[in-house]
């Protein structure tokens, strides 16, 4: 015997006209906005193409880059552009960790909103801005600190100056110019977008660990290594990274500091350097079709190399927070 | 809500157990009134005297070792030595009294707040020091009212001014805003409201953008605009170059916004029969206007300090002109660039004037970006 199921009517939701040219219309903007991105990397690829075959792994092992002569590699751009980016990290870190810890920990509530501020703005004022500071005022105080490295630190490879240290009247010249000032002002650059995301991370520790962990007695220290600290980890870290990104591809600042030396040397107190895109801003000016393309292939080994440290940095961000949408 | 109330709390400057006992502080009567709350923000006077006296202590240890008995010098030294000096004897002086972790915290405490107040510092630097050396050029009223055009390397001051970059700034940052408020609101609407399979591509695709130098996004400008479509460097090739690089930022930062919109919101409003559109355009858009405001400012205050990809594609020049489609434009950033590579006194003086007048646009777009945030927000 069979009875009467009741059945759910089925439900066919039409869309309205007026969804269907509102869907298409975003969906072509996301569309435009894929091409035109896709169009960037292929072109830089395609461009690099030449040259890549051309040179093949010598490109990326020969320091001297003399398109006329055929001798084309970043080896010595690279390397620079590393010690660059790795005084950037080294300096940036600890003081963007103490500024976000300050902010999210220390700072007094109202003053909070105001100090967030004032890092968006320490991240929206323009490179030149640094590096114009960096040239006129850091270079000359920053040589004396270069030559006190250099003369108590020397031992150290990458401290060493091909001088006498203990000369009576040192060469300034040999200290200005440097990977090491350049790498500072860098360091200034990139520090505000590490701390503002290690305090969004530092923020969103969870309050009940919070007011647990002080409720157990700890000290304010206490609540940021027993709680804040192990909460913000991937913060801290993908923060870094993002950072390390913007520093590897910082142009102007390093341009306007770094006076250019093709050299495969780790004296990072040295006078002398270039990184990779301080090159390709030195070079378009003078560049033929061939040589444009070199540095388009320059410009894509700094694009992946970004493009790896960005990936790794925002999925390790994104780990750490929660994607829960907000409810009402 | 709750939060501000447990932040205050976790702000305080000592935690309860480290408070000493309440003999130590003679002058406060205890009042023994439930009513009361108990002030848990005041420093004792146990704290204050530790801080000060070790501040005090090392500045005269150091300035007897450093500057009179050992063979050192220099402001720098000295300041890094008073730091050190300093927190060794807070850990001494805090160890006399209190347990171990209370030594931790004050260590802790003193070193964040050093390293903060060097960033501080640091800050206030760069923009007070470009200030004062901009002010000598910003006195002189034909610096916002002519072009350089008339001004060589070795005129005063009173000859030759920014307009020129001032106008070229704002026509390149306008035809970029044209062209990224559209494509990057739309694309975050669609990662957001619409979904779907292409839209994972799309985000990631974004969000790789944003990893890409702006010199290479000059580059590839310079290469398909300038030399393969053969237009000249102008003021719209810096806008394109502009673009590309604002486009990721804007659009992502938007989904961001649009993102913590509500989900109850889109709800209700699809439950009482509103069709997507119209549940986007009146509810969501609305609920997330100062946001995205705030998010396109931002982001048009990054792309008005571009420089390097303007290098590139905007060309030189030094006359005043308002077309962005023929012969080239030069920009605030690019100017200070440009006059700072000059030996020559004057131009370094002009171009810290340019600097100073590009943070001051910087500057004002951030409190009108304040400003429409602080104003009726939808939520």
């Amino acid at each position: 015997m069979t009875t009467q199921v009741d059945r759910p009517r089925p439900v066919r939701p039409s869309v309205p006209v007026s969804d269907r040219v509102f869907r298409g219309t975003v969906r072509a903007a996301g569309i435009a906005v894929l091409v035109i991105m896709g169009a960037i990397g292929l072109f830089l690829a395609y461009q690099a193409v030449p040259t890549l075959r051309q040179f093949g792994w010598g490109f990326f092992t020969e320091p001297s880059f003399i398109p006329n002569q055929e001798k084309l590699g970043i080896a010595a751009v690279g390397l620079f552009t590393l010690q660059v980016a790795g005084v950037a990290i080294v300096l940036a870190f600890p003081l963007a960790l103490a500024t976000a810890l300050y902010i999210s920990e220390y700072a007094p509530a109202r003053l909070r909103r105001t100090l967030i501020a004032i890092l968006d703005l320490m991240a929206a004022i323009p490179s030149v801005v640094y590096g114009l500071f960096g040239f006129v005022f850091l270079t000359p105080h920053m040589i004396y600190l270069s030559r006190w490295l250099s003369k108590y630190l020397g031992f150290l490879p990458f401290f060493d100056v091909r001088t006498d240290v203990n000369a009576a009247s040192w060469e300034q010249s040999l200290y200005t110019s440097s990977p090491f000032i350049a790498g500072v002002v860098v360091a200034m650059m990139v520090l505000p977008f590490a701390a503002s995301i290690m305090r969004e991370v530092f923020s969103q520790a969870p309050l009940g660990e919070r007011e647990g962990a002080l409720a157990l007695g700890s000290t304010r220290w206490g609540v940021i290594r027993s709680v804040v600290l192990p909460f913000g980890k991937g913060g801290v870290i993908g923060g870094t990274m993002l950072a390390l990104g913007r520093a590897l591809g910082e142009t102007i600042a390093v341009v306007m500091i770094l006076a250019p030396v093709f050299d495969i040397r780790l004296r990072i107190l040295e006078n002398g350097g270039v990184t990779i895109s301080s090159l390709i801003a030195l070079r378009f000016g003078e560049a033929t079709q061939s040589q444009l393309s070199s540095l388009m292939a320059a410009g894509l080994v700094l694009f992946l190399f970004t493009l790896v440290v960005n990936t790794v940095a925002s999925t390790i961000v994104a780990r750490t927070r929660s994607g829960s949408a907000t409810e009402i | 809500m709750a939060a501000p109330a447990i932040e205050d709390e976790a702000t305080q400057e000592q935690p309860p157990d480290a408070q000493p006992e309440p003999e130590a502080e003679p002058d406060r009567e205890i009042v023994d009134d439930e009513s009361r709350k108990r002030d848990l923000r005041s420093r004792t006077l146990d704290d204050v005297l530790a801080a000060a006296g070790s501040l005090l202590g090392a500045l005269g240890l150091v300035w007897v070792l450093y500057e009179n008995l050992l063979p050192t010098s220099g402001p720098l030294g000295f300041f890094v030595s008073w730091f050190v000096v300093f927190v060794l004897m807070y850990a001494g002086v805090t160890a006399m009294r209190h347990p171990r972790t209370v030594m931790a915290d004050r260590v802790v405490s003193a070193v964040v707040h050093a390293f903060a107040g060097l960033v501080g510092l640091s800050v206030l630097l760069v923009i007070g020091y470009t200030a004062v050396r901009g002010a000598e050029a910003l006195v002189h009223i034909n610096f916002f009212t002519s072009d350089l055009s008339s001004a060589g390397p070795l005129d005063p001051l009173t000859v030759g001014g920014v307009l020129h970059a001032l106008v070229g700034t704002l026509v390149e940052i306008m035809i970029a805003v044209v062209i990224t408020l559209p494509l990057g609101i739309g694309t975050a609407v669609y990662l957001n409201e619409v979904g779907g399979r292409l839209s994972r591509v799309v985000r990631t695709v974004v969000e790789a953008m944003t990893a890409l130098p702006s010199i290479v996004a000059g580059l590839f400008v310079l290469t398909t605009v300038v030399l393969m479509a053969g237009f000249q460097r102008s003021g719209l090739a810096a806008a394109l170059a502009i673009s590309v690089m604002m486009l990721p930022i804007i659009a992502r930062s938007a989904e961001v916004v649009l993102r913590v919109v509500p989900g109850g919101l889109r709800e209700a409003s699809l439950a009482l029969g509103a069709s997507q559109w119209q549940t986007v355009w009146r509810v969501v858009l609305p609920t997330a206007r100062p946001a995205l405001a705030t998010a396109l400012i931002l982001g048009i205050a990054r792309g008005i300090g571009e420089t390097s990809p303007v290098l590139l594609t905007a060309g030189y020049t030094t006359y005043l002109g308002f077309d962005p489609t023929s012969g080239p434009m030069v920009s605030l950033p690019l100017m200070t660039y440009q006059l700072s590579r000059s030996s020559e006194q004057v131009d370094q003086a002009r171009a810290f004037g340019a600097a100073t007048v590009l943070l001051l646009v910087v500057l004002l777009l951030f409190v009108v970006a304040r400003v429409v945030a602080r104003s009726k927000t939808g939520r």
